[in-house]
């Protein structure tokens, strides 16, 4: 059911350079993943699932495709005259630099947020794969009575640029430390930085910090507030995947090989949407022979493929062989070429008989339209 | 209100009854086809694609799954502010209700819906019927021919003419005389039931036709012979790329078939020529290591780990390890359990056939080639454990382990 207290605010441009590959074109948020979708899916997925209707994504740079994607915000069903979609681009002043923390970001749209009559605010980032139940953490932040409610997950601690925070709790999951360390891989709480709050509450943080000159980093203004706020951590239980590099990213998109990883990820009962392309079902040649491989429509195929994912409009012609690969819309892969552990972009041509090698731990990447 | 030139009117309310089980519950137009469109996707697209974007569907048999998918009208871009697609049902007026009595009877009930737009010209359509074709170009030859009245016509062979309302006409177009199946034809100009009228014509023809007591209210029958006998102008618009009828079980399974067929013209992947279809959200397809997947249509949400061979799957269709699909279609949300065999047949939506059953026979497994045929398993059914159903048969209610029928 719709729920009219809670809106969302999604960053999109968040740790992009950890994929710079992927991104040197797109914001993180609009990274393909998965054959059919792009990174905000999920995000805007969770949100909606939840019963959000008013969500603002906040990009920084290269956001074209991001709009390209997202538009009226229709496949989600957030075209709506109450609350729905809202791109809101930062604009450069005097006072505002583009290339500093959220507190900065939040700032420039701070009419949109006063504006808004819903009581609590999730903000996340694009950079997670996962298909998460955010009402019940709506749900348990209003129980915890916490004035913030952090999502974390227990595991590796993944790369960030931005330095993730690791969260030190009591038992009853009131958070005492925050830090940010360095010692990427070794298991603790990490935020996943999908954060609630009241609405008031974080505009008045953003006020304060700018009156005040305070750090132009959210959390930086959280952390400093610990005493005097409830700062309450909710453990995500869901399967989840956070992008943190170009291997990373090959492996969340070779995890949904899993048949248990799909069932989790594309739960019916929360079905991630995406942009509807209107493709055709795709085409298995006579000579074709693919195994463990997730195919999106449009796609024709002639040759070999395994284990691999395949986005929409993939053409793999006869004789050609695909192993470990991961290529994205209407790229072409011509007769008799040979690719392993490869990543092609979008509209990427091999020629015929070209043969590209990665690595498993090195994913060789072929740029956007470029020819090889 | 803003004049229309042009406003489609598409007849949907038929029930299709030769396709038996596949619309017990839902109307022909409404009728999967090709892996992800519906029947009704083709006239819908071809409106669009065509700058016809008032579109009425005219529905009577087995409305509800038609209205759900055709809904705003978004997928074929026809949820707009002026014209946009109308399911238009039959209903209660101050002097009675009636049911749509036939084609042109559907029409003439809704002149008040088509007075709104007041249209230049009226097109009628079918959904019966996968085509592409441009209807603006059939517009214009209406407009240069001066024709009251320009109908759609495909060349067949002369043996088939009988099965077709023929079109004889002079050299230049002009019809001078419409044969209901013909016995003997004179020619092989086969109507292919898409009309375009003037509307003010259209209009008066179908007024009187309504007083007509002994009228069936009939396109084909009535309104068209009238048209002939009174000396309007009729004009034939020469069609010929793919067109096929999907009335019956075996043109419905062709059809399908034909895409997988590198001769046959019909490309849904044109960019130019889309056709948009209402689609769900599914995962991309899973084709697992046990899988071999050849000669065939595979649509989003399914998952592959046994035998698909020239067939066509829609979406979320599971086909399990040892299972084999051949010469067949599957429908949305329908389950091949491992060693189950699916062999010229169609299967209809969420339909589970249980292991170690057959469904359908090879014409080479059967005695008498007269008893051969695509057999049909109908909607929500089980076929059971080590079941058979044989060549021909059409599944109406769930078969029991080890039963044939």
């Amino acid at each position: 059911m719709k729920n009219n207290n809670v809106m969302g605010v999604v960053f999109a441009n968040v740790n992009d350079d950890l994929i710079r590959e992927l991104t040197e074109v797109r914001s993180m948020a609009s990274v393909p993943f998965g054959g059919r979708y792009r990174m905000i899916d999920f995000s805007l997925s969770n949100l909606v699932n939840a019963g959000v209707s008013k969500v603002g994504i906040i990009p920084k740079y290269n956001y074209h495709s991001l709009m390209d994607h997202v538009g009226s915000g229709k496949p989600w069903d957030l075209d709506r005259k109450s609350g729905g979609l809202s791109i809101l681009p930062p604009y450069v002043n005097s006072e505002i630099s583009i290339d500093t923390g959220r507190i900065d970001s939040l700032s420039s749209v701070m009419s949109y947020l006063s504006k808004s009559k819903e009581n609590y605010i999730v903000l996340c980032d694009a950079d997670v794969v996962g298909n998460i139940d955010i009402s019940k953490m709506v749900d348990a932040h209003i129980e915890s009575k916490a004035d913030i409610t952090f999502a974390y997950k227990n595991g590796p601690l993944p790369k960030s640029n931005a330095n993730i925070m690791t969260f030190e709790m009591q038992d009853d999951g009131r958070i005492v430390k925050i830090r940010t360390p360095e010692n990427y891989g070794v298991i603790c709480d990490f935020s996943l930085d999908i954060i609630i709050m009241q609405r008031t509450l974080l505009i008045d943080l953003v006020k304060t910090a700018r009156e005040e000159n305070m750090s132009h980093r959210l959390r930086d203004v959280i952390s400093s507030k610990i005493d005097t706020l409830k700062l309450v951590g909710y453990e995500v239980k869901e399967f989840t995947l956070v992008i943190d590099g170009t291997d990373s990213y090959a492996n969340a998109n070779f995890a949904l090989l899993d048949p248990a990883v799909r069932a989790e990820l594309f739960a019916l009962e929360r079905p991630i949407y995406t942009k509807n392309r209107d493709d055709v079902p795709t085409r298995y040649g006579l000579e074709a022979k693919v195994s463990n491989s997730l195919i999106a429509d449009g796609c024709v195929i002639e040759g070999e493929v395994n284990d691999c994912v395949l986005f929409r409009g993939v053409k793999v012609e006869k004789g050609a062989k695909l192993s470990n690969c991961i290529i994205m819309q209407d790229s072409v892969v011509r007769s008799n070429a040979n690719l392993r552990c490869v990543i092609a972009d979008k509209n990427v041509e091999i020629t015929e008989g070209r043969e590209l090698s990665g690595a498993p731990t090195h994913y060789m990447t072929v740029r956007k339209s470029s020819k090889v | 209100m803003k004049k229309t030139e042009c406003v489609a009117m598409l007849l949907a309310g038929g029930q299709g009854s030769r396709l038996g089980v596949l619309t017990q519950k839902i109307a022909k137009p409404a009728v999967p086809y090709g892996g992800k469109y519906r029947i009704i996707d083709f006239p819908l697209s071809n409106c669009v694609n065509s700058g016809i974007e008032t579109v009425g569907v005219l529905t009577q048999y087995q409305p509800l799954e038609l209205n759900d998918y055709i809904g705003s009208g978004k997928p074929w871009d026809l949820d707009r502010s002026n014209g946009g697609v109308h399911v238009l049902p039959p209903y209660q007026k101050i002097e009675g209700a009636d049911w749509y009595k036939g084609t042109a009877n559907a029409i003439y009930q809704n002149i008040p819906f088509l007075e709104r737009y007041n249209p230049e010209y009226v097109l009628i359509l079918s959904g019966d019927h996968i085509y592409k074709m441009d209807y603006s170009d059939m517009l214009k030859r209406h407009k240069e021919t001066g024709a009251d009245c320009t109908i759609a016509v495909l060349e067949v062979s002369l043996e088939e003419a009988s099965r077709f309302g023929i079109m004889n006409a002079h050299e230049d177009g002009t019809i001078y005389e419409f044969e209901e199946k013909p016995a003997n034809p004179k020619s092989n100009l086969a109507s292919m039931g898409i009309y375009i009228f003037n509307w003010s014509i259209l209009r008066e023809y179908l007024e009187n036709d309504e007083k007509d007591p002994n009228s069936s209210n009939d396109f084909g029958k009535n309104i068209i012979p009238n048209m002939l006998n009174n000396g309007e102008k009729l004009i034939t618009y020469p069609f010929s790329a793919y067109w096929k009828d999907v009335g019956t079980i075996d043109s419905l399974w062709e059809a399908n078939l034909d895409l997988l067929n590198p001769k046959v013209e019909l490309d849904l992947a044109d960019p130019n020529w889309r056709i948009y279809s209402r689609t769900p959200s599914a995962s991309p397809q899973f084709i697992s290591d046990t899988a071999v997947v050849q000669n065939s249509l595979v649509t989003e949400g399914c998952n592959i780990s046994g035998k698909v061979d020239f067939s066509i799957l829609f979406e979320n269709v599971t086909v399990e390890e040892g299972a084999e699909v051949r010469d067949s279609l599957v429908m949305p949300g329908a389950v091949i359990k491992s060693g189950a065999s699916v062999q010229y047949a169609i299967v209809a939506e969420n339909s589970v056939i249980e292991s170690g059953a057959k469904v359908g026979e090879r014409p080479e497994e059967v005695s008498n080639l007269d008893d051969w045929g695509v057999a049909v398993v109908g909607a929500d059914l089980t076929v059971g454990k080590n079941a058979s159903v044989s060549a021909k048969a059409m599944v109406t209610q769930s078969v029991k382990e080890g039963e044939k029928v």
